[in-house]
C-alpha cells in the first residue's frame, strides 16, 4: 500500500495542457507539408514520381499534395532537385471533405464545427465504435494513447465503446479490406441515427500504402458516409484530438505554429 | 558448411538450393527438427495450376546458420503437420495459396481466405469472399455451448473470429479463424522493389515498423551484396530496441488494465508514450516510419540528441521500474496472473512458438542471440527466459526484457560507431535467394526474397510471429475461464495483420 501510495506521488500529473496550451512536437515531426512552387523548375516531376502513393500532381498553378494520400515519408522531400518541399511543424489536418486535402501544400480549410442541433446531441458526450479495417495497427495504437493519462480524451466526454448500439459514431481506420467491408457496414447500421463517421489515417482516407490494391477498398468513404478525415501515418495524438475537438466545436481556429 | 547453407541477413544463388523429391525433403525436414533445427519459413512458389515448388528454410540454432531446400509438387503431398507441428499453418497456406492439397493434414482450412494465386486465371473474380465462412470444430453435448466473437471485438483491437466451446464458464477449445486484415501485400511486393515496397513493409504490421523494415532493408541489402555501415547498425538496434520497449511497457500496461489493477496501467500507458516519443526524436515519426533506408537508415544521431535520448532513457528506466514494482508486489495482482493461460513446454516447443510466449514457456530462442546480424553480432543482449508458460511468466519475460533493452540502448548511445549512415544500393543480384531473421518485439520475423533474371522478386514471403503463435494463445485458453480470454490474449498480443499480410 506504502508502496503503491508513493508510486502515485512518482508518478504525479501527466495530463498535456493541449489545449489550449499548443503541444511539443519533436524537432523532426512531420505536419501539413509546404511547396515553394516558385523553386520548381520547369516540367520538373521529380517529386511526383518519387511519391510512393501518387500523392503529386501539377496542375496550372504548380505541384500539388493530396493530403489524404500522403504517407508523410521523405522520399518527395529527398527526391527535390531545388529541396522545395519541406513539412511543417503544422500538426492541425482534419478537414470535413475529403477535397479539402487535395492540394494541402496551399492550405487547408480546417475542419468545420458540427451544426448546432448535432453539437447540442455530441457536444458534450461523444461515445464512438472503433473499427479497424485493414488498419496497421499503428493508427490504432495512437488511438490507444488518447486514452492514456497523457492525453486523457475522456476529459472532453469523448469514449470509446464496445457495443455499437452504445455509440454516436463509428472511428475507422485502414483501408477497408475487402475481407471487413461487411463487418464495416453491419457496425455502421448498428449505430443509431444521427451518427458520425470519422476516418483516421492515410488508409481509412484514400488506401493509404495499399492503394489501388484489389483487395481493398480504398478507404471507408465508399462503404460509410465520412463526416470527418484525418491525415497521417499514422497521424499524431494530437493531430486526432485536434480534430475531434474541432468537430465538437470547442477549438477555435488558431495560430499555426511556426 | 554446405552450399545451401548461409547466414541470417545472406543471400545465395538459387542453383545451389537443392532439389529434392517431396519424400526426401519430408524426411529431412523431420530429422532436422528432430535434431533442434525449427521451420523458419516454408511456402510454395506456384508453377503452373496445381504444380508448385516448394521452399523450405530450416533454421539451426546449435550451428547459428539457416539453410535453404526445394521440391516439385503436384497437386498434393504428404503432410509433414502429424509428425511436425509446427508445419501446420504453412501447409494450410500453401494449400490456399497454390492449391496443393497436404494429405493427411489434420485440420486443413483456409488462412486467409484469399483466393488462390496458381488459379488465378480460371479463378470466378466475382464470387462473394466470405471470411469467416468455414468449419469449427464444435464439442456434442446439451451442457455444451458455444461462443463466437468477432470480428468486431469490444474494444479498439483489429478484428479476428474466436470459437469458444465452453461447458458453463469452462473453454474446452477454442478455435481463431483470421483473414479479416488481409491487404495483399505479399502479392504487392512481387516484381519489386517498388516505390511503395519499403512503407508496405513498414505497415505489415504498423506496432512493428522497425522489426519488418529491418527484415525488408537487410533482404534488400544481401541481395545486393553490401554491408551497411557500423553506425547505421547500430542506429538499427537502438531503433528496434526502443519499439520492443514500447510495446513490452503498453503490454504491461494493458496486463494490469485487464484486471482492473490501474496505478500500473496508468503508469504504463505514459511510459509506452514516453518511448514513442523517442523514437519520433530520431526520426519523427512515433513508429518508427522513415527511420529505415535499404542501404543505412534516413536520420542521424548526433551527440545532442543522443543525449538527450540517454538522459530521457534513464529518467523513463526509474519510472518504469516503479511502475512495475507494483506488479509482482501485489497478491491481488499476482493471483490473477499466476495459474491463468498455461501453456506447456513441451505444446510450446512442438507448435514452434517464437518471442516472449515461447521464452515464458523455458524456450531459449532468440533471433538477437542464434542468428544475431548487425550490431547483434557484436553485442549481445542475454536471453530472458521464464518457465511458468502462464500470463505471470510473459509479464515477467516482458519485463526483463525491458531492463535488458533500457541498459543495451544506454550502451550503444554512449559508443555510437564513426562513419556514414548510408552506402548505394545496387541493384539486387540476379537469381539469388535472401533469408533475413529479426528479432521484432513479438518474436522471429522472417522474411524471404527470391529474385529471378531481371532482379526483381519472383517471390516475396514474409513470416510475422503471430504466425507462428496464435495457436498457442488456442491452447493456452483450454481448462480456462472464458472471462479470462481478455487477460490471455493480451499476454500473447499477437498481430492480426501481420499474420493476413
Amino acid at each position: 500500500m506504502f508502496d503503491l501510495l508513493i508510486a502515485r506521488w512518482r508518478q504525479g500529473h501527466r495530463t498535456l495542457g493541449f489545449p489550449p496550451a499548443e503541444p511539443v512536437l519533436p524537432d523532426r515531426f512531420r505536419g501539413r507539408p509546404e511547396v515553394e512552387v516558385a523553386k520548381c523548375p520547369v516540367n520538373c516531376r521529380a517529386c511526383s514520381e518519387a511519391c510512393p502513393t501518387q500523392a503529386i500532381s501539377f496542375d496550372p498553378k504548380g505541384v500539388k499534395i493530396d493530403l489524404g494520400r500522403c504517407l508523410f515519408c521523405t522520399d518527395c522531400e529527398e527526391a527535390c532537385p531545388q529541396h522545395a518541399i519541406r513539412y511543417t511543424a503544422d500538426y492541425r489536418l482534419a478537414v470535413r471533405s475529403r477535397e479539402h486535402l487535395a492540394a494541402a501544400n496551399r492550405g487547408l480549410a480546417l475542419a468545420q464545427a458540427l451544426d448546432d442541433q448535432a453539437r447540442r446531441l455530441f457536444g458534450r458526450s461523444l461515445k464512438l465504435r472503433q473499427v479497424s479495417a485493414g488498419g496497421c495497427n499503428a493508427c490504432e495504437a495512437d488511438l490507444h494513447a488518447l486514452n492514456t493519462v497523457v492525453f486523457d480524451l475522456g476529459r472532453f466526454g469523448i469514449q470509446f465503446v464496445a457495443s455499437p448500439r452504445h455509440a454516436d459514431g463509428l472511428l475507422i481506420t485502414g483501408p477497408v479490406s475487402r475481407h471487413m467491408a461487411l463487418a464495416l457496414k453491419k457496425t455502421f447500421d448498428a449505430i443509431p441515427a444521427p451518427r458520425l463517421v470519422i476516418a483516421v489515417g492515410a488508409c481509412a482516407l484514400s488506401g493509404g500504402p495499399f492503394l489501388d490494391h484489389p483487395e481493398t477498398l480504398n478507404g471507408a468513404a465508399g462503404t460509410v458516409p465520412v463526416d470527418l478525415f484525418i491525415p497521417g501515418c499514422p497521424p499524431h495524438p494530437v493531430t486526432i484530438l485536434d480534430g475531434l475537438l474541432r468537430l465538437l466545436g470547442r477549438r477555435a481556429e488558431g495560430q499555426p505554429p511556426a | 558448411m554446405a552450399a545451401n547453407y548461409l547466414h541470417n541477413g545472406a543471400a545465395l544463388a538459387q542453383t545451389v538450393i537443392p532439389l529434392l523429391s517431396w519424400a526426401e525433403l519430408r524426411q529431412h525436414i523431420l530429422a532436422e527438427v528432430e535434431a533442434g533445427a525449427r521451420l523458419a519459413a516454408f511456402f510454395g512458389q506456384p508453377a503452373t495450376r496445381e504444380r508448385a515448388r516448394l521452399v523450405a528454410i530450416l533454421a539451426h540454432p546449435g550451428e547459428g546458420n539457416l539453410s535453404a531446400w526445394t521440391a516439385n509438387v503436384d497437386k498434393s503431398f504428404n503432410s509433414l503437420t502429424p509428425d511436425c507441428p509446427e508445419a501446420h499453418g504453412f501447409e494450410r497456406e500453401i494449400w490456399e495459396q497454390c492449391g496443393l492439397k497436404p494429405e493427411g493434414h489434420p485440420w486443413l482450412k483456409p488462412v486467409r481466405f484469399q483466393p488462390p494465386k496458381s488459379a488465378s486465371p480460371g479463378a470466378d473474380k466475382t464470387a462473394p469472399i466470405q471470411p469467416g465462412v468455414t468449419d469449427y470444430f464444435q464439442m456434442p453435448g446439451p451442457e455444451i455451448h458455444e461462443v463466437a466473437v468477432g470480428p468486431v471485438q469490444a474494444d479498439i483491437m483489429e478484428p479476428g473470429h474466436f470459437r469458444f466451446q465452453c461447458h458453463g464458464e469452462m473453454v474446452y477449445h477454442l478455435e481463431i479463424s483470421l483473414g479479416y486484415q488481409h491487404r495483399g501485400v505479399e502479392r504487392a511486393l512481387l516484381n519489386g522493389p517498388h516505390r511503395r515496397s519499403l512503407h508496405q513493409a513498414e505497415t505489415l504490421a504498423g506496432d512493428t515498423s522497425i522489426g519488418h523494415a529491418t527484415a525488408y532493408c537487410q533482404a534488400l541489402e544481401s541481395l545486393a551484396g553490401v554491408q551497411v555501415p557500423a553506425r547505421a547498425q547500430a542506429l538499427r538496434a537502438i531503433a528496434l530496441e526502443l519499439e520492443r520497449l514500447a510495446n513490452h511497457t503498453g503490454d504491461l500496461g494493458a496486463l494490469a488494465g485487464d484486471i482492473g489493477y490501474l496505478p500500473t496501467a496508468a503508469g504504463c500507458g505514459r511510459l509506452r508514450d514516453d518511448f514513442l516519443n523517442l523514437t519520433a526524436l530520431l526520426c519523427g515519426s512515433r513508429f518508427g516510419r522513415n527511420f529505415l533506408r535499404p542501404g543505412g537508415v534516413g536520420y542521424d544521431v548526433d551527440e545532442a540528441r543522443a543525449g538527450q535520448l540517454h538522459d530521457r532513457l534513464q529518467q523513463a528506466a526509474k519510472d518504469a521500474a516503479s511502475a512495475v514494482a507494483l506488479l509482482w508486489n501485489t497478491s491481488s495482482v499476482r493471483a490473477r496472473f499466476e495459474n491463468t493461460g498455461h501453456l506447456a513446454r513441451e505444446a510450446a516447443l512442438d507448435l514452434g512458438l517464437v518471442g516472449p510466449a515461447a521464452r515464458a514457456c523455458g524456450l531459449a530462442r532468440d533471433v538477437r542471440h542464434e542468428f544475431p546480424a548487425g550490431l547483434y553480432r557484436f553485442c549481445q543482449i542475454p536471453i530472458a527466459t521464464f518457465h511458468t508458460g502462464n500470463v505471470f511468466g510473459r509479464a515477467q519475460v516482458r519485463w526483463l526484457e525491458i531492463q535488458r533493452s533500457l541498459a543495451f540502448v544506454q550502451e550503444q548511445l554512449k559508443a555510437l560507431p564513426a562513419g556514414s549512415i548510408q552506402t548505394q544500393l545496387p541493384q539486387p543480384g540476379a537469381s539469388l535467394a535472401a533469408v533475413s531473421l529479426v528479432e521484432g518485439w513479438r518474436g522471429e520475423i522472417c522474411h524471404v526474397a527470391l529474385t529471378d533474371a531481371s532482379r526483381r522478386f519472383a517471390h516475396y514471403k514474409v513470416v510475422d510471429p503471430s504466425f507462428h503463435n496464435w495457436i498457442g494463445l488456442a491452447l493456452a485458453l483450454r481448462n480456462q475461464q472464458i472471462s479470462d480470454f481478455p487477460l490471455c490474449c493480451r499476454s500473447f498480443n499477437l498481430s492480426c495483420c501481420g499474420h493476413d499480410l
